[in-house]
């Protein structure tokens, strides 16, 4: 029997990764879902443009740093440096952080110029979808905050590989969500 | 590192192998076992019973809205006993009236007939059937009931409010969903019921990742895909449509909820309400509609799907006979999934959509005719010179098959966008869509707990209560639904209060009152399976053999009470697909179980 799982499980992807896959799979539908509304309202009458805040886009460059790191941080614990895993993940974890609150200064930025979540609906749309990104987001970091606890307790530790990768497959997904977000704010508007 | 993996997966492996050894001695406290349960077994229970407890409440509901219907000038003074202020004078005011259809078509088209048949027969059937222990991650299982359950309390709870519960249809469609001053039932009944379906979307994507993932990772040796039931197949692809379609609902819900609460103008634009001019601008009604839909007819075959599945496998163990053309009921059930996609807008034909775009959501949806019709054609072909054995489930399954076929047809009315001018909201599609999605699911709902009860509880139930809430319901459903047909066709809308107003409609008078009565008949022969199915799990005749059915499928090669980990020792492999009916085994029976090897004089399959 663990002969045959063993066997099976090389040539498999294991199953909370593959959960993962299909749940990235279904937080993207619902971020079809509001991209074609988007869409759809735009060639509608009263569309108004406007530029994206400053902000958005030093928290693009720093959650892309953060997926660097967290690889990095992953390729550590592969190797066992437990030390420098460590310090990885605590650095991702604060660029996660400044992620978000970069988001949130940047609602305040077009808040003050007037762009109100109750203005056109374009700015409407703008909020609801940043928004929604950056929960997932702070989704992810609630993970990351969970996963640095762990790995500073003594008391048990932990060596299993399956945490670290799943949260550097939803990280880098969070990620690339964002960067697809941001092009596509820019290139429709 | 693969290293690492391996060792990690052998643990885990041994962990699950050493429990059901252990089960005897295992002590499990009542919250464990019965409540924050992680059998798979236990969770399929618990979405049973929830369901059956909403199914009697959202049935209740149209028992009291067919009162109405068939007494518009009658008062009954207990309704005012019973319901309050909502009763006044022992009429059903016309705002309850409204939120009682809303509730019936919530209620059962969600909590019951997606919950409570995919949360049962997925959660029940895939690690039996497939020979797992257990589902990929039974912890997302247990929270999917959970959530499911909070979904409900608050759903429950929306009945209370003295404003009522949301009324507006089941398709909440905005402007008259997004705003309060509208209609009492777009108060705070419409938020808990945004609220609950949010909860509950959670509830069936943790479901569907689950039963996606078990079923593609977690099969036992020799369990090839194709070698799968084709109850499996079925639970596959409705979590695969759960999974992409109602992320989109949610966004759509999200919008709304931001709609009434936040001052945003997703769907609202020019609106007066009291006299008032609302301030929102630029938003478009039908864009929610697009959203509701895309979920929405999904959703349809999410309903559908696990009851094909069922009724496919249980025409097939007491037909004695193969199924028909395996690989083209696995193809055709492929074929609805795809098209349940492209199909959204023909309930929308009718919201000045653009004709030429129109055609085309004609053509795709008249397509989803013929995969329905391979599949009748091999369920019809299964049953052809079968040796059938006419047992309660079978008797479900067939009237599964009748009905699909009845509802079915209507549907190539309904799917012509210039016929549908006429037939749009008219009873015809009440007809319609109670017959082939609300009653045809039913049936596979009823078939499959037939037929499974006694591996769910380890008796049977009773045989004469069974075929006497056959009859009553596949009867009552066609007298209560085909003459609705009639209505529709002579123009009679759906949700309207009284109809004994409208001189185009008062012939149907008698018509209505006969449907009403047939309905509270039905409703009273569901009363009886409940009362059977409660008797039956405490005093039902005991199952004395572990495969009472005659059955091939691996769910037969367990203890006739499974414990957690379902097979003791080792879980059986598999050598054969699960249709080997009709073909002689050992010791003169007719059918070869899937976990028995090939012999030499036989070819693989």
């Amino acid at each position: 029997m663990n002969a045959v799982a063993l066997e099976k499980k090389s040539t498999k992807i294991h199953p909370h990764k593959f959960t993962l896959w299909v749940g990235i799979g279904s937080i993207l539908m619902m971020f079809a879902g509001l991209t074609s509304a988007y869409i759809v309202k735009r060639n509608q009458a009263n569309w108004q443009t406007f530029d994206l805040p400053v902000a958005f886009w030093y928290s693009t460059a720093v959650i892309i740093l953060s997926s660097f790191t967290l690889m990095l941080a992953v390729s550590s614990f592969k190797k066992r440096m437990m030390g420098r895993y460590r310090l990885l993940m605590l650095v991702t974890l604060l660029l996660g952080s400044v992620f978000i609150t970069l988001q949130i200064v940047g609602f305040q930025q077009l808040w003050v110029l007037g762009i109100t979540l109750q203005g056109n609906v374009s700015y409407s749309f703008l909020y609801v979808i940043v928004g929604l990104h950056a929960v997932h987001v702070v989704g992810g970091v609630i993970a990351l905050i969970v996963m640095c606890l762990q790995a500073f307790r003594t008391r048990v530790r932990n060596y299993s590989i399956m945490p670290v990768e799943l949260m550097n497959t939803y990280w880098h997904f969070v990620d690339i969500l964002w960067i697809y977000l941001l092009v596509f704010l820019l290139m429709i508007k | 590192m693969s290293n690492v993996i391996s060792l990690n997966e052998a643990e885990v492996q041994q962990d699950t192998h050493h429990d059901s050894h252990l089960e005897h001695h295992h002590k499990e406290t009542f919250i464990s076992k019965y409540v924050f349960s992680l059998d798979h077994k236990t969770i399929s229970k618990q979405f049973l019973v929830t369901g059956i407890i909403w199914a009697i409440i959202g049935g209740l509901f149209s028992v009291i809205f067919r009162l109405q219907l068939g007494y518009p000038n009658s008062t009954f003074p207990w309704l005012e006993d019973l319901l309050g202020h909502w009763a006044k004078g022992g009429k059903i005011q016309p705002e309850f009236y409204y939120a009682l259809v809303t509730m019936h078509g919530t209620i059962l088209v969600f909590f019951v007939l997606t919950a409570g048949l995919s949360g049962t027969f997925s959660n029940f059937l895939i690690p039996l059937q497939i020979g797992a222990r257990d589902m990929a991650s039974p912890l997302l299982n247990c929270m999917s009931y959970w959530f499911f359950f909070g979904a409900s309390v608050v759903m429950m709870s929306s009945l209370f409010v003295q404003t009522g519960p949301a009324s507006g249809g089941w398709t909440i469609y905005p402007p008259l969903s997004a705003l309060g001053d509208a209609s009492s039932g777009s108060k705070i009944g419409m938020d808990l019921w945004l609220v609950s379906m949010a909860l509950f979307i959670v509830s069936s994507l943790l479901g569907g990742l689950n039963y996606i993932t078990t079923v593609l990772n977690m099969r036992t040796k020799g369990m090839s895909m194709t070698r799968m039931p084709l109850t499996i197949w079925a639970f596959f692809f409705t979590a695969v449509l759960g999974v992409l379609s109602f992320p989109v609902l949610l966004s759509g819900a999200i919008l709304l909820l931001f709609d009434r609460n936040l001052g945003t103008s997703f769907f609202l634009s020019d609106i007066v309400v009291a006299g008032k001019v609302l301030p929102n601008e630029g938003g478009s009604a039908i864009l929610f509609q697009h959203l509701f839909w895309f979920l929405g007819h999904p959703e349809v075959y999410i309903i559908l799907l696990p009851a094909m599945g069922m009724a496919s496998e249980i025409l097939s163990i007491n037909s004695r006979k193969p199924i028909f053309g395996y690989m083209a009921m696995v193809g055709s059930l492929f074929a609805i999934t795809i098209l349940a996609f492209l199909v959204w807008a023909h309930h929308m034909f009718v919201t000045g959509l653009n004709p030429f775009l129109g055609a085309f959501f004609v053509l795709l949806t008249l397509l989803i005719a013929v995969p329905s019709a391979i599949k009748v054609f091999n369920w019809l072909t299964t049953l052809w010179r079968g040796n059938i054995r006419f047992t309660p489930a079978m008797m479900f399954a067939i009237g599964f098959v009748s009905l699909f076929i009845s509802g079915g047809l209507t549907g190539i009315f309904l799917g012509n966008s210039a016929l549908d001018i006429h037939l749009h909201d008219t009873y015809f599609v009440i007809a319609h869509f109670h017959i082939v999605m609300g009653v045809a699911s039913f049936f596979g709902l009823f078939a499959g707990v037939y037929h499974w009860f006694p591996k769910m509880f380890g008796r049977f139930l009773n045989n004469t209560l069974s075929y006497i809430h056959f009859w009553i319901t596949i009867v009552g459903a066609y007298l209560i639904f085909w003459p609705m047909h009639y209505e529709g066709l002579a123009g009679m809308p759906r949700r309207y209060y009284d109809f004994s107003n409208w001189e185009s409609f008062k012939m149907f008078g008698g018509l209505n009152e006969f449907i009403s009565i047939v309905s509270m008949v039905v409703f009273a022969a569901q009363l009886l399976f409940v009362i059977n199915f409660f008797y039956s799990i405490w005093k039902g005749r005991k199952v004395t053999t572990m495969n009472p059915w005659n059955a091939n499928t691996l769910e037969w090669t367990t203890p006739i009470r499974p414990g957690h980990g379902n097979w003791v020792g080792e879980i059986p492999e598999v050598h054969r697909w699960p249709y080997d009916y009709a073909k002689e085994g050992k010791n003169g029976k007719d059918f070869i179980m899937q976990n028995v090897p090939v012999g030499a004089d036989e070819e693989s399959h």
